[in-house]
Parts: structure tokens; sequence; C-alpha cells
């Protein structure tokens, strides 16, 4: 039998769970209640309150992002300096914290960050002064640098122990010092494990509604906490579908530019 | 003394319990080819990469024209490394990787394009500019390394087993291209091999390694006809090797047979290792030689034949074009030059000397 | 002095990792209901979990789900994952490309995307929806866990399987599984955890009738959670840590000998 069919029921399923289900928010985002051709429903993305919410999503994902980008790069490099042979063991460090659940974790900030939280308490132990954390932007920046960094550090971590020791002598005997072979030869091998940790972490962080509504006391809207309103308590599916189309298409555009460094798609999470 | 490019002296180096380098002196000129040669684990490699700069000996200084570099950075040493899977630049093109050196060196854009040039074509790989690594095969990444290293001009070019990855009739076109390389340059060349057939092509020098000590150094020749021990008798070329008693100067006592030799100096009744290569061995009429035994296989080999003879008990290699088919009872002779004597191991370090049976 | 900051950069980020992991295991063990008063150390929480028919329920329709859904979207990824490898390259990056589209799009839009899906086609949402939506998003990491074992596979030796006499199917699972296994089970055990996290999805997904782990905390939020939560979320983190550090304990190296 030829191997090519054991795909079949792969791409059944990926066309009745995967394909078509789009095809309906496109379907849906482009009519309206009566089911006529509309675009008002894309077009309301430009609504002050959706507006707001759209980019207050995009600039905290963009910030997350970063902060999840310099927190992780130099922890993957002290992880490769480790020598570790045991590079499952390091990946298993950071999926443990999976196991306990992502509303839990996330709730247990809550408690960390209140005003008379844990770090707060800390913060009077070293003289500095309170802050309010808890339903601020910062909190939420916090919540999703927290559930995302992982996602960061493992691509970055498996691109970079594939680099063999060989590749740095070589530009260190070419007479590279250490900021010059860094520039030159880790950071570009390492670029698709980068653009696979931005794409991984942007993206949940763009479409969040659980991380702001709890941590940001359901005072501050981003552009899920938006969709995901209509779907559940508005019940408009028409505008939902339409605003989740906006989202699809932003992330289609950053994909699309990221892809242009990422030539051989050689980065991957696991 | 002006002329010794660089010394190691002293040089030991340990990892764990593994001692990989113990006390090892060296010492070579401009403008030769040195190699280094050895079984895997000998610490060939390491004593390559205590010139590169990779590694740091645990004692000893490494001298450079008189200067101690020991502490000196890979990046500020006068030499360059061909490493042993290349390790190009998969990232950049083959312009870019051999630019990498002078790009840092902030050389101009002119000076890079005419070295670029320059050192393509010395490699025979003119026009190949833009291509990326990947795209090469073996042997013309492995000149892509040699080209992006020979451009900044190093006084001393090390190789670790450059051709490894070759297959064998790349490999012997690359030998004769690094010859000709290495006078074209001017310029020295320590090369890292274990394949003996290499090191003589190759080399003005050969040092033979094996446990973390210096066996023999000297030229090809010197080295396949006059091996000092045991080890790198066995390790260069097939021989029969077998203790011995020197009886008295020139004269020495095999499987107790006389035979004639001539070697002096050894003492009297002393027991010694000898080396008799196989292609040494004369065929004669049974009674007419020194030993007398029969045949017992018996194989083409091309050029010659390759035949084993049972003979006072030892079981005799001969290379010959006279060929003598199995059973057959022969005769054996020696030539007293043709019999190289040497001194058997007597302490533990010359231990490490001893040929594993 | 420089591995000192190493160290001192590496502990830093576990504390921020296990931070509120370790908040939890102290609150399950709180006396009191509060989250940031500490009335004494109790196991009640404990005692109660285990009479709360809720969270057992819930607990039951997490686990029953995740190891569905991790089994059966296993099978079908690992088979396509086989499949795909054997296409031709314009069909197989076509494939690969609709591959991504769950991991690209964000959880979100599967969510409600599969939601509309199940409702237009007159599905009612419950275990079945959850558990249909599970496997969607889990497919894709199982194949992106077994492809690269596939390419690493040693050529030829499913030929010389072939060669000595055995027969396609038996090649295949004497020579090409083993060494497809540890992608496998990887695979598995990513897709296993990634349901037993999840919560979008299966919000958008489960109908009123079920609840999950996940749905059942979110459930609680406005309310405040009950500390049994906590007290079951330690007994499965523990759980889950002694079993993988059991896997994983360090294997002594054989001296070698010399």
């Amino acid at each position: 039998m030829n191997k090519k069919f054991f795909a079949t029921p792969y791409i059944i399923w990926m066309t009745g769970f995967t394909i078509i289900p789009l095809l309906l928010i496109l379907y849906y985002g482009l009519t309206d209640k009566t089911g006529a051709f509309t675009i008002d429903n894309i077009v309301s993305i430009a609504t002050p309150e959706h507006a707001k919410a759209l980019f207050l999503s995009i600039g905290l994902a963009l910030i997350s992002t970063l902060i999840c980008l310099i927190l992780a790069y130099p922890l993957a490099m002290i992880l490769k300096s480790l020598q570790v042979n045991q590079n499952r063991f390091i990946v298993f460090l950071f999926i443990l914290p999976m196991w306990m659940n992502f509303l839990l974790r996330t709730m247990a900030w809550q408690t960390l960050l209140e005003n008379q939280g844990v770090i707060n308490a800390i913060f009077r132990f070293l003289g500095l002064p309170q802050m309010k954390l808890i339903n601020t932007s910062y909190a939420i920046i916090f919540g999703m640098v927290y559930n995302f960094l992982p996602f960061m550090i493992l691509p970055i971590y498996n691109v970079l122990i594939k680099i063999s020791d060989d590749i740095i002598n070589a530009a260190k005997d070419l007479g590279a010092n250490q900021f010059q072979v860094f520039l030159k030869i880790i950071f570009p091998l390492t670029l698709p494990g980068v653009i696979s940790g931005i794409t991984m972490v942007f993206i949940p962080a763009l479409t969040t509604f659980v991380i702001s509504n709890l941590l940001g006391g359901g005072k501050i809207l981003l552009i899920g906490n938006v969709i995901e309103q209509e779907f559940t308590f508005s019940g408009n599916w028409h505008l939902g579908s339409g605003l989740s189309l906006v989202l699809m298409i932003f992330i289609l555009v950053s994909m699309a530019l990221l892809a242009k460094y990422d030539k051989n798609g050689e980065g991957t999470v696991f | 003394m002006a002329n010794k490019l660089i010394e190691l002296v002293n040089i030991s180096k340990t990892y764990g319990d593994n001692v990989v380098l113990d006390d090892l002196n060296l010492y070579f000129n401009e403008n030769k080819f040195l190699t280094l040669l050895g079984p895997s684990g000998c610490g060939k490699t390491t004593t390559l990469r205590i010139m590169g700069g990779f590694e740091t000996p645990d004692t000893g200084s490494v001298l450079f024209q008189g200067k101690d570099i020991k502490s000196i950075p890979p990046n500020h040493r006068p030499l360059n490394t061909v490493f042993q899977k290349y390790a190009l630049f998969t990232h950049m093109t083959v312009a870019d990787n051999i630019a990498f050196g002078l790009k840092i060196k902030k050389k101009s854009k002119a000076y890079i394009q005419d070295k670029i040039k320059y050192a393509l074509k010395l490699v025979n790989l003119d026009g190949f500019e833009n291509r990326m690594p990947d795209s090469l095969s073996g042997g013309q990444q492995q000149r892509i390394a040699i080209a992006r290293a020979i451009v900044n001009e190093p006084k001393v070019l090390l190789l670790d087993e450059p051709l490894g990855a070759l297959d064998l009739k790349l490999r012997q076109d690359m030998q004769y291209e690094l010859i000709r390389l290495k006078n074209e340059l001017g310029i020295t060349f320590v090369y890292v091999t274990h394949d003996q057939e290499e090191a003589l092509t190759m080399s003005d020098t050969i040092v033979v390694m094996n446990q973390g000590y210096i066996q023999q150094i000297g030229s090809p020749e010197d080295i396949y006809n006059e091996p000092e021990n045991a080890f790198v008798a066995d390790f260069i070329g097939e021989s029969n090797i077998l203790s011995a008693t020197m009886v008295e100067d020139k004269l020495v006592n095999i499987l107790g047979v006389n035979f004639p030799c001539v070697d002096t100096g050894f003492g009297q009744n002393k027991p010694v290792d000898v080396v008799i290569r196989p292609e040494d061995i004369d065929f004669v009429a049974p009674d007419e030689g020194q030993l007398k035994g029969r045949v017992t296989s018996l194989i083409f080999k091309g050029v010659h034949y390759e035949m084993e003879v049972m003979a006072n008990g030892f079981e005799w290699l001969v290379h010959s074009t006279d060929m003598q088919p199995v059973g057959t009872e022969v005769g054996m002779k020696v030539d007293p030059f043709d019999i190289q004597i040497m001194n058997k191991p007597t302490s533990e370090d010359e231990e490490a000397v001893k040929v594993d049976e | 002095m420089k591995k000192f900051f190493k160290y001192l950069y590496l502990v830093l980020i576990f504390i921020f990792l296990y931070a509120p992991i370790a908040t939890l295991v102290v609150l399950s063990f709180n006396r009191s209901k509060s989250r940031v008063r500490w009335g004494g150390f109790s196991l009640r929480w404990y005692d109660q979990l285990f009479g709360s028919s809720t969270i057992m329920t819930a607990l039951y329709n997490t686990l029953l789900i995740a190891f569905l859904s991790a089994l059966i979207a296993t099978i079908i990824g690992t088979m396509a994952a086989i499949g795909i490898n054997k296409m031709k390259k314009v069909p197989k990056s076509i494939v690969m490309g609709v591959n991504n589209i769950p991991l690209l799009n964000g959880e979100i839009v599967t969510g409600i995307s599969l939601m509309l899906c199940f409702i237009a086609f007159g599905i009612s949402l419950g275990f079945k929806t959850v558990l249909i939506a599970h496997i969607t998003f889990n497919i894709p990491y199982v194949i992106l866990s077994v492809m690269p074992k596939l390419k690493q596979i040693t050529p030829g030796t499913y030929e010389a399987a072939l060669d000595l006499g055995a027969t396609p199917t038996y090649a295949f699972f004497k020579v090409i599984f083993p060494e497809l296994l540890p992608g496998i089970l990887s695979g598995y055990l990513l897709a296993f955890t990634m349901s037993l996290d999840d919560f979008i999805i299966t919000h958008f997904t489960r109908g009123a009738g079920i609840n999950t782990l996940s749905t059942l905390i979110y459930s609680e939020v406005r309310r405040g959670i009950k500390p049994t939560m906590y007290a079951l979320s330690t007994l499965l983190f523990v759980s889950v840590l002694v079993l993988l550090l059991f896997i994983n304990r360090p294997v002594k190296p054989k001296k070698k000998k010399n």
C-alpha cells in the first residue's frame, strides 16, 4: 500500500475541523443576522471602543514578547553553557508548571501581586515604594510573560545547542572576539528559534482574554475580551466573527513579515 | 633559536583521570609540512588545539617565535585552523565565509575582494563566491574552509584531520593539492591524521604519538625504515615484530637462529625487539635460507602477493611478487640492513609504547 | 564571579516560574479560606476534596478527555507524519501549512470556529465536541514531534528488513516503529499536557452540561475559588513531578574501561 494514504484520515479531519470552521468564520464575519452580505462587522474595528482594545492588545503583546525575548535569550545561553547533556530534563523543567492548571497559576499571581501581597511585602522590606500592581496593565504583562516565557526559551535553546563548538572556535580562530562571535555567528544562527519563539509568545498574548480577565480585574478590555463577550454574552456571532477575521489578518501579516527572516523554517519548539 | 617557529615546552593536559598529554616537548621551523600521526586518543588533536588556543595546557608553555602565547586567546593568535568538519558558517555565502576574518581586521573592500578571488583561484573554485556552503560537496566545503583560513596569511595553518570525511579518490587528490598549496604559500602546515599513508605522502616531518607521548620524530623515510620501537613499527605499515636476543654487536638471535645485522651498542645477550618488513623477506630454496617454513595462506594484492609462512613457531608475513602456493616448503632470507633492532620498553612511561597484541 | 551571576539568573527565573505553584501549594494547607491570610495549617481542603462530586466529575472529564484526545491525536498524527513524509514537495508544504493553522491562529479563533462549525451542523455541544476540539488542536503537536524522528531514521534499514524476508507490515513494526517511538511518546505526552491545561478551546466548545477542571475553576473565579481546587492541583502536580522525576532519574554512567 502506498504510504501516502496514511495521511488520509488526517486530511479529512483537518478539512472538517480546521478548514470548514474557518470558512464559517469567514461566512459569519461577512454577513449580518439576515444572512445578507455586509462589511459592517469588519469595519466596526474602527469604532473607538474596538480600536482601543485592538491597539492595547497589540501594545501589551509586543511588550510581553520583547520582555520574554530579553529574559529568554540569556537564559538559553546559560543553559547551553551548563552543558547538561540531559536536555530533555531542561525541557521538562519548563513544561512541568503546565501540569498545574493555567487558570490557577495565573490566579496565584493575584495573591502575589495584591496590594498586601508578597511582591509589595518584598518592596516594603527593601524600603522601596509600594506599587499598585493588581488590576493594571502591568499585571497583565506580568501574567503574559509568566505564562508564555517557556515558549520563548525552548525554541531558542533548541537551536542554540545545535551550534557546534567548532563553528564558534572557527570564528574565534579567524579573529572574532566574544562580542563579534555573538553578533555575526551565534545570533544569526539562532534566528529561526527566535522567530518561532516570537510567534509562540506574540499570538497567544495578542488573543488572550483570560489573563486580562484574571489580572486586569475585568476593567481592561483586550480584543480577545471583546470577541469573547460577543460570543458568550451579547450573542452577536457576526460581529464576533468579523473581529476575529481582523485579528487573523493581523496575525497573518505579522507572520508574513517574520517569515522573511526564517528562510528554512528550521525553528521548532519541541 | 631564531628559526624555531613554534615550540611546545613540557606540555601536560589531563581531563579528569585521563592523562591526554604527559610532558610533551616539540618544536618546528618555518615552511615545513609537519604531521602529528597516531591512533585516536593519542593526544594529537589536543596538541593541535593547544596550539590553536582552544585548549589550555595544565602545565608548560607554547612559544611562538620565542614568545609565550599560552594566555593569548585564539582570536589574537597568528595561526589559523581548518576544522575536522569544516565548521563553515552555514548562514553566509562562500564569499562572506572567506571575508570573515578580513572584515574583522577592517581591511578595505577592494583588498577583501582581491583576496577572495585569489583564495578561490588557489583552491580551484573560481566563481563560487555567491554559493551557500550547504550546496557544496564535501571536498568543495573543505577547500572553502582552507581558503577561509589562508586569506588571513597565517604563519602556521593547523589542519585537524581535514580529509577524514572524504572518499578515497578525493582524499588522494586533496593530498597533492595540499602539498601544492603549502609550497605556493610558503607557510608551515601542521597536519593531524591517523592515516599513515597520508602522513608518509605529504609530510616533511612526522611526529608519531601514542597515549600522550611522542614515540618518534623523523622524516617519512626514517619513520618507515628505522622505527624506534615496536609501536611505531606496527603503526606505520605492516611488519613482523618479534622478541629477540642481541648476542653481540651485529648479531641477533631470532627464534633460535642467529642473524647477522648492522646494529651495534646494544650490549651482549640483551633482550630486544626486532622489526622485519614483509617486503624485505626473500624466498630462496628450502635449504638455502636462514629459516625454513611452509606457506599457510596466499592473497593476491595487485602489486604483490601477501603470504603467511609458518617457520620456527612464528607466522611470518611476506610480501613478494614471487608467488608460492599454500603448502609449499620455502626458505627465507633477510639481508642484515633490513633487520631493525629496537630496545625493549623499560620504564612505565615506555610501556605506553607497547603494542597490544 | 561570572558563574555566580549565571546561577543567580537561573535561580531567579525558576523562582519566577515556580512561585505561583509554591503559593498554591501553601494555600492548599491554609485553614482560612482567604487567599492572603494564613489561618494555620490544615488538611481540611484535602478532606473535602474527595467528597465533592462536582470536582471529582470535572477531574474525571479532564483526565478522560486528555487521555482519549491524546491517544486519538497520536494515532492520526503519527500516520499523517508517515504519509506526509512520503509526499511530493508541493502537497507536502500545503499540508504542513494547514497543520500550522491551529498553532498560529490563536486558541480563541480555533475555539469559536469549532463552535460555529458544531452548531452549524447541528452537533449538540458536550463531551463529544470537547473531545473533537482537543483532538484537533493536539494533532499538530504530535506531527511536529514525530516528523523530526522520521527524518532521522537510518536510511536503508526498512529495505534491509524487506531484503531479509520481512513483510512490509512486520518490517514497519520491527524497524521503523521503534525508531519513531521516542517521538510518538513525547508527542503523546505533549498532547496530554496541552489538553489538560487547555481552557479557551474547551470554554467555547463545551456547552452547558459538562465541566472540566479549567472551566470549573473559571466559573468559580467571580465567587472566589474554593481551596479544595488548590488541594487537587497540588496532588496532581506532585504526582506528575514524582512520575517525571522517576522517568528522568539520572542514570549513573558506566565507568569506561581503558
